[in-house]
C-alpha cells in the first residue's frame, strides 16, 4: 500500500532529477515542508550528487548566519532549486501567501509572504507544491501577489515555476500557463478541471503519475524517514508510523 | 552591562517600543515575553526577524501589540498562529507585510549606518505597493533599464533574544545563530536572557568567540534557565511540540487563550 504522501514525494523527486531542467546542485527547503524535504532526501539517497540545505533542522542547520545566509546565497545564484506554495496559486503561477479580501487579508489571513517575493525570482527553478487541490486554492487570479510567476521585460529574474504538484496531479509551467502532465491514481481530466479555478492545457494523452518503485519505497520508509524524524516528527508518525508522540525533553 | 532579574529586564522595554524578536528556531526569548505580559506592556510594535512565531502570537493575544512588521507569523508544524489571525480579522493590530530578505537587508543597512540598501527580486509583488517606505529606482550602475528595490535602514528600539550563556563582561553566546549579531548591531539596545553565566571571557576563547556577540551591543542580561521554553535552544533542549499543540488548540478561542495565560503566564514562571 503506497501512501498518498509517498506518491507526491516520488513525483517531486522525478521533477528534481528531470534531465531537461537546469541542474540542481544545491537545493534549499524552507519552512514546514515535509513532502519536499522527503523528496530531496530521496534524491540524495538514490545517489545523486546534491547539496541539501534544510532550514528547519533543529540541529545541524547548514547555515551559521541563519536565513540571512540562505537569501544571500540565493541572491548570488548559488541556490539552484527551491520550493514554494501558496494560500492561493493562479494560472500565471502567481503566489498569494498574504490573504484574501482586502489587504492584509481581511477575509482569510494567510501566514505571510516569507521569502517568496525574493526566492521565486532569484532561483533558476522553483517547484510549487500544495497538497490541497481545490477551486479556493487554485484560482483564476490571486487576490494579492506575494510573488509573481512572470515578470515584466527588464526585471531581473533567473527563473520561475518548473511545475506545480498537488494532491491530484502534476502540472508543468511554460512561463505563461500550466499544462497537465500526470494524474494521481483515481483522478481524471474532468475531476481535475472541476477542482481547478484556472484554465490549463491538456495534451491528448495524460499518463498516471508514476508511483515510487519498490526500491524507492524502501528508501523512503528507512533512510529518508531516519533523516526526517527530528525535524518532522508528526509527519513521520502519520505517514510511516514512526517517531515519538512528543519531544524528548519536554518541560 | 548589568545583570538583572528578568522582571527588571522586562521593565526596560517601554510601552510603544519597536521590539525586534527572532523566530521560533533562533533563540526566541519566551520567558522574557511572559514577563512582558505580566508587566502589562502596551502598544508594542513588533518586528519579526525575519518571521514571527509563538511569542508574537502570545503578545498579540495578551493585548500588548499595536503593530506587527513581519514576513510571516506561524507556529510551524503546529500550524496557524491563532491570535494573530484573530487580531487581523478584528482589525485590532496593524500589519506591515514584508519579505524575509527585505527585513535582513533593512537591518544590514542600519548595521552599516547607511540610509538604505538595494535588494534584488520583490518587483511585481504587491508588497511593494503596500510599502510606501520602499522605493524602486533604476540601477545607476547599469546605464538604464534595470529597476531595483531600495529598502530603508531600520533600527529597532530593542532587540530581545535568549542566548546560551553570558560572561561577566556581558558578552553573550549565540552559537551558530549569528544572524542575531546583525540584529544586535542594528538595534539601539539588546536585552538578553541566558541559560547561565560563565566564568572568564567568551571572547578570549577561540572556539566560543565566533559565536559570541560583543557586550558593546548588550544593555542588560538576566538569567532565565530554560528561558526559551516551550521553544528549543540550539542543542541544549528541543522545542516542546506537545506544548505547542496545546497552545495552538487553546488559542483558537479568546476564552481558551485566557485560560492558557492564567495557567502558564500570568501567575509566575512555570516550574520547568
Amino acid at each position: 500500500m503506497i501512501a498518498p504522501q509517498e506518491m507526491l514525494i516520488a513525483a517531486i523527486a522525478r521533477l528534481i532529477t528531470d534531465p531537461a531542467a537546469p541542474p540542481a546542485r544545491h537545493i534549499a527547503v524552507g519552512a514546514a515542508s515535509p513532502i519536499p524535504a522527503a523528496a530531496c532526501w530521496l534524491v540524495k539517497k538514490l545517489g545523486h550528487e546534491v547539496r541539501l540545505s534544510l532550514l528547519h533542522r533543529p540541529q545541524g542547520n547548514p547555515f551559521t548566519e541563519g536565513t540571512r545566509e540562505l537569501f544571500d546565497l540565493a541572491g548570488q545564484g548559488r541556490i539552484d532549486l527551491f520550493f514554494l506554495g501558496g494560500g492561493q496559486i493562479d494560472g500565471q503561477a502567481n503566489l498569494n501567501l498574504v490573504g484574501t479580501g482586502e489587504w492584509p487579508g481581511t477575509s482569510v489571513r494567510f501566514p505571510g509572504s516569507f521569502g517568496s517575493a525574493f526566492m521565486y525570482m532569484m532561483t533558476p527553478r522553483t517547484i510549487l507544491f500544495r497538497e490541497e487541490h481545490s477551486p479556493r486554492v487554485l484560482v483564476a487570479r490571486v487576490d494579492h501577489v506575494s510573488a509573481p510567476g512572470v515578470s515584466a521585460p527588464g526585471v531581473f529574474r533567473r527563473g520561475t515555476a518548473q511545475a506545480l504538484v498537488t494532491g491530484r496531479c502534476v502540472f508543468a509551467f511554460d512561463g505563461a500557463g500550466f499544462r497537465l502532465c500526470s494524474l494521481h491514481p483515481g483522478e481524471t481530466v474532468e475531476s481535475v478541471r472541476a477542482a481547478t479555478g484556472f484554465d490549463f492545457a491538456v495534451p491528448d494523452a495524460v499518463p498516471e503519475t508514476s508511483p515510487p518503485s519498490a526500491f524507492e519505497l524502501a528508501l523512503l520508509r528507512g533512510a529518508v524517514c531516519d533523516e526526517m524524524l527530528a525535524t518532522y516528527p508528526q509527519f513521520c508518525r502519520s505517514v510511516w508510523g514512526r517517531g515519538e508522540t512528543s519531544t524528548r525533553k519536554s518541560a | 552591562m548589568r545583570v538583572l532579574h528578568i522582571d527588571e529586564l522586562a521593565a526596560l522595554v517601554p510601552d510603544g517600543a519597536l521590539l525586534a524578536l527572532p523566530p521560533d528556531n533562533s533563540l526566541s526569548p519566551a520567558a522574557l515575553v511572559r514577563a512582558l505580559v505580566r508587566r502589562g506592556v502596551r502598544g508594542l510594535r513588533l518586528l519579526g526577524v525575519p518571521v514571527s512565531g509563538y511569542v508574537t502570537d502570545l503578545l498579540i493575544g495578551a493585548g500588548c501589540v499595536a503593530e506587527v512588521q513581519t514576513s510571516a507569523v506561524t507556529l510551524g508544524e503546529a500550524g496557524t498562529a491563532p491570535r494573530f489571525v484573530a487580531a487581523v480579522a478584528a482589525g485590532t493590530i496593524s500589519v506591515i507585510d514584508a519579505t524575509c530578505p527585505a527585513i535582513h537587508t533593512m537591518l544590514q543597512a542600519a548595521e552599516k549606518g547607511v540610509p538604505f540598501m538595494p535588494l534584488r527580486g520583490v518587483l511585481g509583488s504587491d508588497l511593494v505597493a503596500h510599502r510606501p517606505d520602499w522605493m524602486v529606482i533604476d540601477n545607476p550602475f547599469a546605464g538604464g533599464g534595470d529597476p531595483i528595490l531600495l529598502v530603508p535602514a531600520l533600527s529597532p528600539d530593542v532587540a530581545a533574544f535568549h542566548a546560551v550563556c553570558a560572561d561577566r563582561d556581558g558578552n553573550v553566546y549565540v552559537g551558530r545563530r549569528r544572524e542575531l549579531a546583525t540584529l544586535a548591531h542594528a538595534s539601539r539596545r539588546s536585552l538578553v536572557t541566558v541559560e547561565r553565566m560563565v566564568e572568564g571571557s567568551l571572547l578570549e576563547d577561540e572556539r566560543m568567540a565566533p559565536g559570541t556577540i560583543n557586550a558593546t551591543y548588550v544593555e542588560a542580561v538576566a538569567v532565565a534557565p530554560r528561558g526559551a521554553w516551550p521553544i528549543g535552544l540550539l542543542d541544549d533542549y528541543a522545542l516542546d511540540a506537545a506544548h505547542f499543540a496545546e497552545y495552538a488548540r487553546a488559542a483558537r478561542t479568546e476564552a481558551g487563550f485566557r485560560g492558557y495565560l492564567e495557567r502558564y503566564v500570568l501567575e509566575r514562571e512555570p516550574a520547568l
